[in-house]
């Protein structure tokens, strides 16, 4: 398959979580958003590195044909860490403020 | 460099250490301390200046170098003290005449709070070292140290009382008119750089042949526009009889031993440069000799006391310029002197008159006053003889060569020198008259206090009477002993650079008798005819009117010049103020600040702690950076 099907659906994916991120005010929404945009640049760095293993660099290097595909993992450990945690601070807001308004939270004093 | 030289420094260095000790001290010592300091270090500075003297009358002259003043390449001015015949004069007159006046303001003072007495003495003495400083100077930038100096010690002195806002005005007007002088003097220091390269005496005066007419011309005229600032001369005079604001000392030491001598001495140190330019002598033989005239015809009608001492000091001012500009630079040193002695006996008794007055000083109020003050009457009348140029007292013996200098150069000048000394002798004798002859037209309170003052006041009126006698006595002409003429033996070498090339009209002996006589006689016509007059004065009731009144307010030239420069000027100033400073100035500065202060107001909506906003902002900036890379 052509590789600009992969960019096409990516770019997709990211607008969307970016649209989300700008326009929804409930904050899980907002963080799963976030996490859309994560794997849209997961599934590029995919999408690349399979393409690259198929030119004359990729034979020349095979060492470094799963290199983005490592990056991918690196990025979904970090973001089930930054879920985790993001998440527990989100329970605590809820618990706190019956809410989960970005806009309401806006208000860290008092 | 022989030990002489080792001690020159001291001369202006204790007078600035009893301005230190005085100044610093003030709220400390006692009035009988800061006395003794102030007029102990003018005493032993005194000493030195005649060990000075003697040592440079047996032929020791030298400069002596302490520490380079500035050091650059192109320019090397040192710290030069310079002792020659005119210096060691000069600190005679300066030191000699300045103990008596310190030792007068003792007793003159001594109303005075403990700490201004002080402040007083301090400001005496800074003002002796400064003038001993502009006489000692090695080259221009030195002298000019003193300069600026003494100019700014009268500012301090004339405005001594300073909660009197007259008093202030007066010190302001000597203050500016010194610096609109002071800046011709700056001026011709910079040209003489220019051409020259030094500033040193004996360096411009040895290459003084390589300065072309036009040079040396201007250098000289604006030396002399320093000079007419601080000798006050016309056009710069008027500060000089508004300085009788300060106390009377100071007007004594203003008149006599310092400052107003500083163009005179300026001048004479120059003659070389003054003689070489014949343009410059011309215009200082007439400036001289008007503003002698001008003030001379002032004096005629003023009242308070001061002012006709004061307007006396700018005519024989006039006088010794008349004296540079002819030539006669001796006789223009000999007057310095001869005027020193009488106008400090002058003003000293002058002010003997007010402190017996409480405090009056127009002499319409005086009169009587012989019978209550012996020894101020009998040593005033020397003074007033001595400036009226009568024989054999010191003022006649250097007017006359001036006078004789005068005739020689033209007999116009010599004309109306004479008018000039008519009518010193009449405002002097109408004076005298009028404060000590006749009946006492004071009120009867003035009259329970008349006193003759106290021993601090009447010694130094009596030492200056004494040198107002003799003190003409070493300069009398060829023609009556031959060799008499002691000073110019003395200041010879000094002027002989400038006399070599001056052509001498040698006067013939007739000639010269006969001009004694023609001033002598005048000048005793115009004495007696005062005397008479004014013997017998009484209070007039009805106003001047016609010649009368304009000599009374001074021919109108302070109204002039408020006119025709002070009122324009500051017209100017309140335009600018008001137009330029407030809407063109102000308003940049303030549309700055109101700019910066309504951006602010805008971009801060921006923070508006919404994340999302922030997001979309960023969201957006990232997007400008992607189209200016794709497609810019």
């Amino acid at each position: 398959m052509e590789i600009r099907y992969y960019i096409s659906l990516a770019v997709a994916l990211f607008c969307i979580g970016i649209i989300g991120v700008l326009t929804r005010r409930n904050a899980i929404i907002i963080f799963m958003c976030v996490e859309l945009m994560l794997n849209a640049v997961n599934l590029l760095l995919v999408a690349f590195s399979k393409m690259h293993a198929a030119t004359a660099m990729g034979k020349a290097f095979p060492g470094m044909v799963s290199d983005a595909q490592i990056f991918v993992f690196f990025i979904m450990v970090v973001a089930a860490a930054e879920v985790s945690v993001g998440l527990a601070i989100i329970v605590m807001m809820y618990r706190n403020t019956h809410s989960t308004d970005v806009n309401f939270l806006n208000r860290l004093k008092n | 460099m022989n030990n002489v030289f080792q001690l020159v420094w001291l001369i202006p260095m204790l007078p600035l250490a009893g301005f230190l000790i005085n100044g610093l001290g003030r709220k400390h010592l006692s009035k009988t301390m800061a006395g003794i300091i102030g007029s102990g270090v003018i005493f032993i500075a005194f000493l030195l200046s005649l060990y000075v003297f003697f040592s440079v009358k047996n032929g020791n002259t030298d400069v002596a170098h302490y520490f380079d003043f500035i050091n650059i390449p192109a320019l090397k001015i040192g710290f030069d003290l310079q002792v020659d015949q005119l210096t060691s004069i000069f600190l005679l007159i300066i030191t000699g005449v300045g103990f008596l006046i310190h030792v007068y303001s003792t007793a003159y003072m001594h109303d005075e709070e403990p700490k201004d007495f002080a402040k007083y003495f301090s400001f005496l003495n800074l003002f002796v070292f400064s003038m001993l400083l502009l006489v000692l100077g090695g080259n221009y930038v030195i002298l000019f140290m003193g300069w600026e100096g003494v100019g700014l010690c009268s500012y301090l002195l004339i405005g001594f009382w300073f909660k009197n806002t007259n008093y202030n005005n007066a010190a302001r007007k000597a203050f500016i008119m010194n610096r609109i002088g002071d800046l011709g003097f700056l001026l011709a220091i910079f040209w003489l750089v220019n051409k020259l390269g030094t500033v040193d005496f004996r360096d411009v005066f040895a290459n003084v042949s390589k300065l072309s007419t036009f040079d040396i011309t201007g250098i000289t005229l604006l030396l002399f526009v320093g000079a007419t600032g601080k000798s006050a001369q016309i056009p710069l005079y008027t500060w000089l009889p508004d300085a009788m604001a300060g106390p009377t000392p100071v007007s004594a030491l203003i008149h006599a031993a310092t400052m107003v001598t500083a163009g005179i001495y300026m001048i004479a140190r120059s003659n070389i440069l003054y003689t070489m330019a014949p343009v410059t002598q011309t215009v200082v033989a007439i400036v001289g000799l008007s503003t002698a005239i001008l003030a001379a015809t002032i004096a005629l009608k003023q009242n308070d006391i001061k002012k006709v001492l004061a307007y006396s000091t700018v005519s024989q001012l006039g006088y010794m310029f008349l004296g540079l500009g002819v030539g006669a630079y001796t006789g223009a040193v000999f007057h310095v002197m001869t005027h020193a002695f009488f106008k400090a006996l002058l003003f000293l008794g002058a002010g003997s008159v007010i402190h017996a007055m409480s405090g009056e000083q127009d002499m319409r109020n005086m009169g009587g006053l012989k019978k209550y003050m012996r020894i101020t009457h009998l040593t005033f009348l020397l003074g007033c003889l001595a400036i009226a140029g009568i024989p054999p007292f010191a003022g006649f013996f250097s007017k006359d060569e001036i006078l004789g200098a005068a005739f020689a150069k033209n007999p116009l000048y010599y004309g109306i020198g004479v008018a000039g000394a008519m009518m010193t002798a009449f405002y002097m004798f109408r004076l005298y008259a009028m404060t000590f002859l006749g009946k006492f037209r004071g009120t009867i309170e003035q009259e329970h206090h008349l006193h003759e003052s106290p021993r601090a006041m009447t010694i130094p009126l009596i030492v200056l009477a004494i040198l107002a006698v003799i003190g003409g006595w070493i300069g009398i002409p060829e023609i009556f002993v031959h060799g008499g003429h002691k000073l110019e033996a003395f200041l010879d070498p000094v002027f002989a650079q400038g006399n070599a090339i001056t052509v001498k009209n040698e006067l013939a002996h007739n000639t010269e008798y006969m001009l004694m006589v023609i001033s002598v006689a005048l000048a005793l016509v115009a004495l007696l005819y005062a005397w008479k007059k004014f013997s017998a004065y009484q209070k007039a009731e009805k106003e001047e009117a016609g010649l009368g009144k304009v000599l009374e307010n001074k021919w109108y030239v302070d109204e002039l010049y408020d006119a025709i420069i002070v009122k324009p000027l500051r017209s100017i100033a309140t335009y600018l103020n008001n137009v330029v400073e407030k809407k063109g100035i102000d308003g940049m500065v303030n549309g700055v600040g109101k700019a910066v202060n309504y951006s602010s107001r805008q971009i801060r909506l921006l923070q508006s702690g919404q994340v999302g906003t922030y997001v979309l902002l960023m969201v957006i900036g990232i997007l400008v950076l992607f189209i200016v890379q794709l497609f810019l």
